[in-house]
Protein backbone atom coordinates (compact mmCIF):
# COMPACT_ATOMS: atom_id res chain seq x y z
CA UNK A 1 0.00 0.00 0.00
CA UNK A 2 2.75 2.28 1.04
CA UNK A 3 4.31 1.84 -2.44
CA UNK A 4 1.62 2.82 -4.56
CA UNK A 5 0.51 5.40 -1.99
CA UNK A 6 4.00 7.60 -2.85
CA UNK A 7 3.40 7.45 -6.33
CA UNK A 8 0.07 7.11 -7.43
CA UNK A 9 -2.19 8.80 -5.08
CA UNK A 10 -3.16 12.53 -4.99
CA UNK A 11 -1.19 13.53 -2.33
CA UNK A 12 2.13 12.21 -4.16
CA UNK A 13 1.35 13.96 -7.13
CA UNK A 14 1.64 17.26 -5.22
CA UNK A 15 4.83 15.93 -3.04
CA UNK A 16 5.90 15.96 -6.61
CA UNK A 17 4.85 19.26 -7.84
CA UNK A 18 6.16 21.22 -4.78
CA UNK A 19 9.15 19.16 -4.38
CA UNK A 20 10.30 20.04 -8.36
CA UNK A 21 8.91 23.22 -8.16
CA UNK A 22 10.86 23.86 -5.39
CA UNK A 23 13.91 22.44 -7.06
CA UNK A 24 13.25 24.68 -10.08
CA UNK A 25 13.73 28.19 -7.47
CA UNK A 26 17.04 26.94 -6.90
CA UNK A 27 17.87 26.86 -10.53
CA UNK A 28 16.67 30.16 -11.17
CA UNK A 29 19.14 31.57 -8.13
CA UNK A 30 21.94 30.03 -9.97
CA UNK A 31 20.78 30.95 -13.24
CA UNK A 32 20.16 34.40 -12.14
CA UNK A 33 23.73 34.87 -10.55
CA UNK A 34 25.06 33.64 -14.34
CA UNK A 35 23.15 36.37 -16.28
CA UNK A 36 23.85 39.13 -13.84
CA UNK A 37 27.34 39.11 -15.09
CA UNK A 38 25.30 40.51 -18.30
CA UNK A 39 25.49 43.72 -17.18
CA UNK A 40 29.37 43.85 -17.42
CA UNK A 41 30.33 46.15 -19.73
CA UNK A 42 33.45 46.16 -21.78
CA UNK A 43 35.92 43.81 -23.47
CA UNK A 44 36.32 41.93 -20.27
CA UNK A 45 32.71 41.18 -20.28
CA UNK A 46 32.97 38.98 -23.29
CA UNK A 47 35.45 36.90 -22.14
CA UNK A 48 34.09 36.48 -18.40
CA UNK A 49 30.58 35.40 -19.97
CA UNK A 50 31.55 33.21 -22.95
CA UNK A 51 33.99 31.73 -20.03
CA UNK A 52 31.10 30.74 -17.69
CA UNK A 53 29.00 29.95 -20.47
CA UNK A 54 31.62 27.02 -21.39
CA UNK A 55 31.89 25.97 -17.91
CA UNK A 56 28.38 25.65 -17.50
CA UNK A 57 28.09 23.60 -20.93
CA UNK A 58 31.10 21.02 -19.68
CA UNK A 59 31.57 20.96 -16.20
CA UNK A 60 30.24 17.03 -15.50
CA UNK A 61 28.36 18.64 -12.07
CA UNK A 62 26.88 21.08 -14.13
CA UNK A 63 25.95 18.89 -16.45
CA UNK A 64 24.11 16.42 -14.02
CA UNK A 65 22.12 19.44 -12.65
CA UNK A 66 20.97 20.52 -16.56
CA UNK A 67 19.78 17.09 -16.81
CA UNK A 68 17.48 17.17 -13.53
CA UNK A 69 16.26 21.14 -14.33
CA UNK A 70 15.15 20.01 -17.81
CA UNK A 71 13.56 16.35 -15.98
CA UNK A 72 11.76 18.86 -13.35
CA UNK A 73 10.67 21.08 -15.94
CA UNK A 74 8.92 18.01 -17.69
CA UNK A 75 7.86 16.24 -14.68
CA UNK A 76 6.36 18.99 -12.92
CA UNK A 77 4.62 20.15 -16.64
CA UNK A 78 3.51 16.41 -16.81
CA UNK A 79 2.38 16.13 -13.32
CA UNK A 80 0.53 19.64 -13.43
CA UNK A 81 -1.43 18.78 -16.73
CA UNK A 82 -2.68 15.49 -14.53
CA UNK A 83 -3.62 17.45 -11.71
CA UNK A 84 -5.62 19.47 -13.77
CA UNK A 85 -7.38 17.28 -15.79
CA UNK A 86 -8.14 15.27 -12.04
CA UNK A 87 -9.51 18.85 -11.04
CA UNK A 88 -11.77 19.25 -13.73
CA UNK A 89 -13.44 15.85 -13.26
CA UNK A 90 -13.95 16.44 -9.73
CA UNK A 91 -16.68 19.04 -11.10
CA UNK A 92 -18.72 17.80 -13.94
CA UNK A 93 -21.22 20.09 -13.45
CA UNK A 94 -20.24 24.09 -12.57
CA UNK A 95 -22.04 26.75 -10.97
CA UNK A 96 -23.79 29.21 -12.64
CA UNK A 97 -22.49 31.66 -10.14
CA UNK A 98 -18.85 31.16 -9.03
CA UNK A 99 -17.03 33.93 -6.50
CA UNK A 100 -13.78 32.15 -6.05
CA UNK A 101 -12.27 36.06 -5.74
CA UNK A 102 -13.64 36.20 -2.74
CA UNK A 103 -11.73 33.78 -1.01
CA UNK A 104 -8.99 33.11 -2.68
CA UNK A 105 -5.86 34.92 -4.78
CA UNK A 106 -5.39 35.12 -8.36
CA UNK A 107 -2.64 33.86 -8.87
CA UNK A 108 -3.39 30.59 -6.45
CA UNK A 109 -6.38 29.54 -8.70
CA UNK A 110 -4.52 30.25 -12.35
CA UNK A 111 -1.29 28.09 -11.68
CA UNK A 112 -2.16 26.32 -15.28
CA UNK A 113 -2.40 29.41 -17.49
CA UNK A 114 0.51 31.10 -15.76
CA UNK A 115 3.03 27.48 -16.14
CA UNK A 116 1.50 27.76 -19.64
CA UNK A 117 2.91 31.15 -20.27
CA UNK A 118 5.97 29.98 -18.69
CA UNK A 119 6.35 26.90 -20.75
CA UNK A 120 6.23 28.83 -24.27
CA UNK A 121 8.64 31.21 -22.58
CA UNK A 122 11.33 28.31 -21.99
CA UNK A 123 10.62 26.86 -25.38
CA UNK A 124 11.65 30.70 -27.06
CA UNK A 125 14.26 31.05 -24.64
CA UNK A 126 15.98 27.49 -25.76
CA UNK A 127 15.63 28.53 -29.01
CA UNK A 128 16.91 31.85 -28.50
CA UNK A 129 20.34 30.46 -27.05
CA UNK A 130 20.50 27.00 -25.61
CA UNK A 131 19.47 25.68 -29.16
CA UNK A 132 22.33 28.14 -30.86
CA UNK A 133 25.12 26.89 -28.52
CA UNK A 134 23.84 22.83 -28.25
CA UNK A 135 23.76 22.42 -32.04
CA UNK A 136 25.75 24.20 -33.91
CA UNK A 137 24.35 28.04 -34.22
CA UNK A 138 27.24 29.46 -32.55
CA UNK A 139 30.44 27.40 -34.31
CA UNK A 140 31.57 30.04 -36.59
CA UNK A 141 31.50 32.23 -33.56
CA UNK A 142 34.89 30.67 -32.41
CA UNK A 143 37.34 32.32 -30.53
CA UNK A 144 40.55 32.51 -28.03
CA UNK A 145 39.84 34.55 -24.90
CA UNK A 146 42.90 36.53 -22.71
CA UNK A 147 42.42 33.38 -20.79
CA UNK A 148 43.49 31.38 -23.86
CA UNK A 149 40.06 29.31 -23.41
CA UNK A 150 38.56 28.13 -26.63
CA UNK A 151 35.23 29.80 -26.36
CA UNK A 152 31.40 30.19 -28.33
CA UNK A 153 30.40 33.84 -28.52
CA UNK A 154 27.06 33.64 -26.75
CA UNK A 155 27.92 36.99 -25.15
CA UNK A 156 27.61 38.66 -28.46
CA UNK A 157 24.63 36.60 -29.89
CA UNK A 158 22.53 37.89 -26.67
CA UNK A 159 23.65 41.23 -26.64
CA UNK A 160 22.76 41.27 -30.72
CA UNK A 161 19.51 39.53 -29.54
CA UNK A 162 18.65 42.81 -27.42
CA UNK A 163 20.07 45.08 -29.22
CA UNK A 164 18.83 44.21 -32.48
CA UNK A 165 16.71 47.39 -34.02
CA UNK A 166 13.80 45.72 -34.60
CA UNK A 167 13.08 43.39 -32.34
CA UNK A 168 15.39 44.21 -29.51
CA UNK A 169 13.07 46.07 -27.86
CA UNK A 170 10.32 43.02 -28.80
CA UNK A 171 12.07 40.94 -27.05
CA UNK A 172 12.89 42.66 -24.08
CA UNK A 173 9.00 43.00 -23.91
CA UNK A 174 8.64 39.40 -24.54
CA UNK A 175 10.89 38.74 -21.78
CA UNK A 176 9.04 41.20 -19.54
CA UNK A 177 6.06 39.74 -19.92
CA UNK A 178 7.15 35.95 -19.14
CA UNK A 179 8.74 37.22 -16.04
CA UNK A 180 5.25 38.83 -14.41
CA UNK A 181 3.89 35.37 -15.36
CA UNK A 182 7.08 33.76 -13.14
CA UNK A 183 6.47 36.43 -10.94
CA UNK A 184 2.82 35.13 -9.83
CA UNK A 185 3.51 31.83 -10.69
CA UNK A 186 6.05 31.88 -7.97
CA UNK A 187 4.11 34.27 -5.82
CA UNK A 188 1.48 31.19 -5.01
CA UNK A 189 4.27 28.17 -5.85
CA UNK A 190 6.99 29.24 -3.34
CA UNK A 191 4.87 29.14 -0.13
CA UNK A 192 2.07 26.25 -1.89
CA UNK A 193 5.69 24.14 -2.06
CA UNK A 194 6.15 24.02 1.55
CA UNK A 195 2.33 23.50 2.46
CA UNK A 196 2.71 20.35 0.38
CA UNK A 197 5.76 19.28 1.98
CA UNK A 198 3.86 19.52 5.35
CA UNK A 199 5.80 22.20 6.48
CA UNK A 200 3.73 24.63 7.99
CA UNK A 201 4.51 25.90 11.39
CA UNK A 202 2.86 28.89 12.76
CA UNK A 203 6.77 29.87 14.21
CA UNK A 204 8.08 29.92 10.42
CA UNK A 205 5.06 30.68 8.30
CA UNK A 206 5.83 34.30 8.60
CA UNK A 207 9.28 34.04 7.48
CA UNK A 208 8.32 31.46 4.68
CA UNK A 209 5.70 33.55 3.25
CA UNK A 210 7.95 36.95 3.39
CA UNK A 211 10.64 34.51 2.09
CA UNK A 212 8.00 33.40 -1.02
CA UNK A 213 7.27 37.13 -1.84
CA UNK A 214 10.69 38.35 -1.56
CA UNK A 215 12.20 35.91 -4.11
CA UNK A 216 8.84 36.17 -6.36
CA UNK A 217 9.59 40.05 -6.94
CA UNK A 218 12.86 40.13 -7.03
CA UNK A 219 14.17 37.20 -8.59
CA UNK A 220 12.28 37.88 -12.01
CA UNK A 221 12.42 41.96 -11.51
CA UNK A 222 16.20 41.23 -11.83
CA UNK A 223 15.84 38.93 -14.91
CA UNK A 224 13.80 41.49 -16.80
CA UNK A 225 16.08 44.03 -16.29
CA UNK A 226 19.20 43.28 -18.40
CA UNK A 227 17.18 42.79 -21.41
CA UNK A 228 15.93 46.56 -21.43
CA UNK A 229 19.61 47.27 -19.75
CA UNK A 230 21.35 45.57 -22.81
CA UNK A 231 18.73 47.57 -24.75
CA UNK A 232 18.86 50.84 -23.37
CA UNK A 233 22.51 51.25 -21.65
CA UNK A 234 24.87 48.43 -22.76
CA UNK A 235 27.14 50.37 -25.75
CA UNK A 236 25.94 48.71 -29.11
CA UNK A 237 27.84 45.95 -30.50
CA UNK B 1 -37.59 42.90 1.44
CA UNK B 2 -38.81 42.40 -1.90
CA UNK B 3 -36.22 39.86 -3.97
CA UNK B 4 -35.45 37.95 -7.30
CA UNK B 5 -34.84 33.96 -6.07
CA UNK B 6 -32.42 32.40 -9.00
CA UNK B 7 -32.86 28.67 -7.70
CA UNK B 8 -31.65 25.70 -9.31
CA UNK B 9 -34.70 23.20 -9.96
CA UNK B 10 -33.62 19.29 -10.51
CA UNK B 11 -36.71 16.42 -10.24
CA UNK B 12 -34.22 14.28 -9.45
CA UNK B 13 -30.54 12.47 -10.03
CA UNK B 14 -31.41 11.41 -13.63
CA UNK B 15 -32.98 14.25 -14.66
CA UNK B 16 -30.91 17.66 -16.32
CA UNK B 17 -31.71 20.58 -13.76
CA UNK B 18 -31.88 24.13 -14.71
CA UNK B 19 -32.19 27.88 -12.91
CA UNK B 20 -35.97 29.16 -12.34
CA UNK B 21 -36.70 32.58 -10.67
CA UNK B 22 -39.28 33.51 -8.16
CA UNK B 23 -40.14 36.57 -6.65
CA UNK B 24 -40.67 36.71 -3.16
CA UNK B 25 -42.20 39.55 -0.95
CA UNK B 26 -42.85 40.22 2.50
CA UNK B 27 -38.80 38.78 3.30
CA UNK B 28 -37.92 40.09 6.74
CA UNK B 29 -34.64 41.14 7.20
CA UNK B 30 -34.23 39.02 10.55
CA UNK B 31 -35.49 35.80 9.14
CA UNK B 32 -32.65 33.28 8.47
CA UNK B 33 -32.31 32.02 5.12
CA UNK B 34 -33.69 29.29 5.46
CA UNK B 35 -36.69 30.74 7.10
CA UNK B 36 -36.83 32.87 4.03
CA UNK B 37 -36.97 29.42 1.83
CA UNK B 38 -39.33 28.02 3.97
CA UNK B 39 -41.89 31.17 2.90
CA UNK B 40 -41.13 30.80 -0.44
CA UNK B 41 -41.79 27.10 0.02
CA UNK B 42 -45.28 28.13 1.57
CA UNK B 43 -45.86 30.50 -1.33
CA UNK B 44 -45.55 27.19 -3.96
CA UNK B 45 -47.32 24.95 -1.88
CA UNK B 46 -50.37 27.57 -1.39
CA UNK B 47 -50.33 27.50 -5.41
CA UNK B 48 -50.68 23.68 -5.94
CA UNK B 49 -46.57 23.73 -7.14
CA UNK B 50 -43.90 21.43 -5.82
CA UNK B 51 -41.84 23.36 -3.23
CA UNK B 52 -38.03 23.58 -3.62
CA UNK B 53 -35.94 20.84 -1.67
CA UNK B 54 -33.36 22.34 0.83
CA UNK B 55 -31.08 20.42 3.23
CA UNK B 56 -31.66 21.10 6.92
CA UNK B 57 -32.12 19.97 10.69
CA UNK B 58 -30.70 21.63 13.69
CA UNK B 59 -30.62 25.18 12.40
CA UNK B 60 -28.27 26.33 14.62
CA UNK B 61 -25.18 25.69 13.22
CA UNK B 62 -23.83 22.83 14.64
CA UNK B 63 -24.96 20.00 12.82
CA UNK B 64 -23.44 20.87 9.13
CA UNK B 65 -26.78 19.93 7.12
CA UNK B 66 -27.94 22.85 5.57
CA UNK B 67 -25.63 23.61 2.50
CA UNK B 68 -26.50 26.17 -0.48
CA UNK B 69 -24.06 27.61 -2.47
CA UNK B 70 -25.72 31.33 -2.26
CA UNK B 71 -24.37 33.68 -5.00
CA UNK B 72 -21.43 31.94 -5.72
CA UNK B 73 -20.16 30.92 -2.10
CA UNK B 74 -20.50 27.95 0.11
CA UNK B 75 -23.33 29.53 2.90
CA UNK B 76 -23.66 32.85 1.27
CA UNK B 77 -21.57 36.05 1.71
CA UNK B 78 -21.41 36.00 5.72
CA UNK B 79 -18.13 34.26 7.17
CA UNK B 80 -17.64 31.35 9.72
CA UNK B 81 -21.22 30.89 9.52
CA UNK B 82 -23.64 27.70 8.19
CA UNK B 83 -26.70 29.16 5.67
CA UNK B 84 -29.36 28.45 8.53
CA UNK B 85 -27.05 31.07 10.50
CA UNK B 86 -27.35 33.34 7.42
CA UNK B 87 -29.65 36.40 7.97
CA UNK B 88 -31.44 38.35 5.66
CA UNK B 89 -30.42 41.11 7.07
CA UNK B 90 -26.98 40.28 4.80
CA UNK B 91 -29.12 41.40 1.30
CA UNK B 92 -30.79 44.39 0.16
CA UNK B 93 -34.46 44.98 -0.94
CA UNK B 94 -34.59 44.22 -4.57
CA UNK B 95 -31.65 41.88 -4.76
CA UNK B 96 -31.12 38.60 -6.67
CA UNK B 97 -29.84 35.82 -5.08
CA UNK B 98 -28.23 32.73 -7.12
CA UNK B 99 -28.93 29.50 -4.71
CA UNK B 100 -27.54 26.36 -6.24
CA UNK B 101 -26.38 22.85 -4.49
CA UNK B 102 -23.13 21.75 -3.48
CA UNK B 103 -21.39 20.62 -6.88
CA UNK B 104 -18.90 18.12 -7.15
CA UNK B 105 -18.89 14.81 -8.97
CA UNK B 106 -18.23 13.03 -5.01
CA UNK B 107 -21.75 14.89 -4.21
CA UNK B 108 -24.12 14.10 -6.89
CA UNK B 109 -27.91 15.92 -6.83
CA UNK B 110 -30.40 13.82 -5.41
CA UNK B 111 -33.36 16.59 -6.14
CA UNK B 112 -33.35 20.41 -6.55
CA UNK B 113 -30.71 22.19 -3.88
CA UNK B 114 -30.14 18.56 -1.91
CA UNK B 115 -26.81 16.71 -2.70
CA UNK B 116 -25.49 13.32 -1.38
CA UNK B 117 -22.60 13.94 0.44
CA UNK B 118 -22.20 10.06 1.81
CA UNK B 119 -19.09 10.17 0.46
CA UNK B 120 -17.51 12.04 3.76
CA UNK B 121 -18.85 8.72 5.96
CA UNK B 122 -17.01 6.27 4.03
CA UNK B 123 -14.18 8.58 4.36
CA UNK B 124 -14.54 8.63 7.92
CA UNK B 125 -15.30 5.09 7.82
CA UNK B 126 -12.29 4.66 6.32
CA UNK B 127 -10.53 5.12 9.25
CA UNK B 128 -11.31 8.15 11.14
CA UNK B 129 -11.71 6.18 14.27
CA UNK B 130 -10.21 4.62 17.00
CA UNK B 131 -10.03 0.81 17.67
CA UNK B 132 -10.02 0.85 21.63
CA UNK B 133 -12.90 -0.92 23.26
CA UNK B 134 -14.23 1.79 26.10
CA UNK B 135 -17.23 -0.24 27.41
CA UNK B 136 -16.55 -0.64 31.26
CA UNK B 137 -12.56 -0.12 31.04
CA UNK B 138 -12.65 3.98 30.53
CA UNK B 139 -9.80 5.95 32.12
CA UNK B 140 -9.66 8.58 34.22
CA UNK B 141 -9.01 11.34 31.24
CA UNK B 142 -6.26 12.90 33.60
CA UNK B 143 -4.34 9.95 33.59
CA UNK B 144 -2.87 10.70 29.91
CA UNK B 145 -0.84 14.10 29.91
CA UNK B 146 -1.58 16.10 27.02
CA UNK B 147 -0.07 19.46 26.25
CA UNK B 148 -2.40 21.94 26.14
CA UNK B 149 -1.60 23.34 22.45
CA UNK B 150 -2.00 19.42 21.00
CA UNK B 151 -5.22 19.61 22.66
CA UNK B 152 -6.31 22.87 21.40
CA UNK B 153 -5.21 21.92 17.86
CA UNK B 154 -7.44 18.78 17.79
CA UNK B 155 -10.22 20.24 19.22
CA UNK B 156 -10.46 23.15 16.40
CA UNK B 157 -9.96 20.00 14.05
CA UNK B 158 -13.06 18.28 15.91
CA UNK B 159 -15.01 20.92 15.04
CA UNK B 160 -15.14 20.05 11.43
CA UNK B 161 -19.20 19.43 11.17
CA UNK B 162 -18.73 17.73 7.65
CA UNK B 163 -21.00 20.15 5.89
CA UNK B 164 -18.68 19.95 2.55
CA UNK B 165 -18.64 23.87 2.02
CA UNK B 166 -14.46 23.33 1.65
CA UNK B 167 -15.21 20.70 -1.70
CA UNK B 168 -17.96 23.68 -2.76
CA UNK B 169 -15.95 26.27 -2.47
CA UNK B 170 -12.69 24.60 -4.34
CA UNK B 171 -11.86 25.20 -7.57
CA UNK B 172 -10.99 21.55 -7.42
CA UNK B 173 -13.92 20.08 -5.40
CA UNK B 174 -10.65 18.58 -3.31
CA UNK B 175 -11.72 17.54 0.00
CA UNK B 176 -8.35 18.03 1.75
CA UNK B 177 -9.75 20.13 4.22
CA UNK B 178 -12.58 18.04 5.51
CA UNK B 179 -10.40 14.44 5.69
CA UNK B 180 -6.93 16.34 7.31
CA UNK B 181 -9.51 17.78 10.06
CA UNK B 182 -10.25 14.47 10.88
CA UNK B 183 -7.39 12.74 10.40
CA UNK B 184 -6.06 15.58 12.35
CA UNK B 185 -7.88 14.91 15.14
CA UNK B 186 -6.89 12.31 16.44
CA UNK B 187 -3.47 11.48 15.18
CA UNK B 188 -3.26 14.55 17.83
CA UNK B 189 -3.58 12.57 20.55
CA UNK B 190 -2.41 9.75 22.41
CA UNK B 191 -4.87 7.27 21.86
CA UNK B 192 -5.61 8.33 18.42
CA UNK B 193 -1.19 8.10 17.65
CA UNK B 194 -0.58 4.51 17.40
CA UNK B 195 -2.64 4.12 14.69
CA UNK B 196 -1.64 7.41 12.38
CA UNK B 197 -0.26 5.72 10.03
CA UNK B 198 -2.96 2.87 8.81
CA UNK B 199 -5.75 6.04 9.36
CA UNK B 200 -3.93 8.70 7.05
CA UNK B 201 -3.18 5.96 4.56
CA UNK B 202 -6.80 4.58 4.28
CA UNK B 203 -8.69 7.58 4.61
CA UNK B 204 -6.87 9.04 1.55
CA UNK B 205 -7.34 6.33 -0.32
CA UNK B 206 -10.53 6.71 0.13
CA UNK B 207 -10.80 10.50 -0.75
CA UNK B 208 -9.13 9.69 -4.07
CA UNK B 209 -11.85 6.91 -4.65
CA UNK B 210 -14.67 9.09 -4.23
CA UNK B 211 -13.59 11.46 -7.07
CA UNK B 212 -12.47 14.45 -5.32
CA UNK B 213 -10.14 17.11 -6.90
CA UNK B 214 -6.39 17.63 -5.73
CA UNK B 215 -5.42 20.41 -3.31
CA UNK B 216 -3.78 23.38 -4.99
CA UNK B 217 -3.71 25.45 -1.86
CA UNK B 218 -5.69 28.14 -2.63
CA UNK B 219 -6.80 28.77 0.25
CA UNK B 220 -11.06 29.25 -0.36
CA UNK B 221 -11.99 26.07 2.45
CA UNK B 222 -10.44 28.21 4.90
CA UNK B 223 -12.33 31.06 4.33
CA UNK B 224 -15.95 29.80 3.67
CA UNK B 225 -15.69 26.62 6.15
CA UNK B 226 -18.31 27.39 9.12
CA UNK B 227 -16.09 26.48 11.88
CA UNK B 228 -12.48 28.33 10.22
CA UNK B 229 -10.66 24.89 10.11
CA UNK B 230 -6.99 25.72 9.42
CA UNK B 231 -4.49 24.71 6.29
CA UNK B 232 -2.36 23.77 8.98
CA UNK B 233 -4.43 20.65 9.24
CA UNK B 234 -4.10 19.96 5.13
CA UNK B 235 -0.22 20.37 6.24
CA UNK B 236 -0.38 18.28 8.98
CA UNK B 237 -1.94 15.57 7.17
CA UNK B 238 0.68 15.87 4.01
CA UNK B 239 3.70 15.11 6.70
CA UNK B 240 1.68 12.63 8.35
CA UNK B 241 0.84 10.78 4.79
CA UNK B 242 4.39 11.55 3.72
CA UNK B 243 6.26 9.46 6.85
CA UNK B 244 3.65 7.06 6.55
CA UNK B 245 3.76 5.84 2.92
CA UNK B 246 7.50 6.02 3.31
CA UNK B 247 7.73 3.46 6.66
Amino acid sequence: MAKSALLKSSLAKKYWMAFTGLFLCLFLVGHLAGNLQLLAAGEGARDQFNEYALFMTTNPIVRVLSIVTFASILFHVIDGIILTVNNRKARPEGYVSFKPSTNSKWSSRNMGILGTVILAFIIIHLINFWGQMKFGGLDDTVYQTANGETVKDLYTLTIRTFQDAEMGLIWAIIYLIAMIAIGFHLYHGFGSGFQSLGINHPKYNTFVRRVGVGFAIIVPLLFAIIPFYIYFVLEKI
Amino acid sequence: MNLTLKIWRQKDAASKGGIQTYQLGGVEPDMSFLEMLDVLNQELIDKGEEPVVFDHDCREGICGTCSLQINGEPHGPDRGITTCQLHMRMFKDGDTITIEPFRAKAFPVIKDLVVDRSSFERIQQAGGYISVNTSGNTQDANSIPIPKDKADAAFYAATCIGCGACVAACKNASAMLFTSAKVSQMALLPQGEVEADRRVLAMVEQMDKEGFGNCTNTGACEIECPKGISLENIARMNREYLRASVK
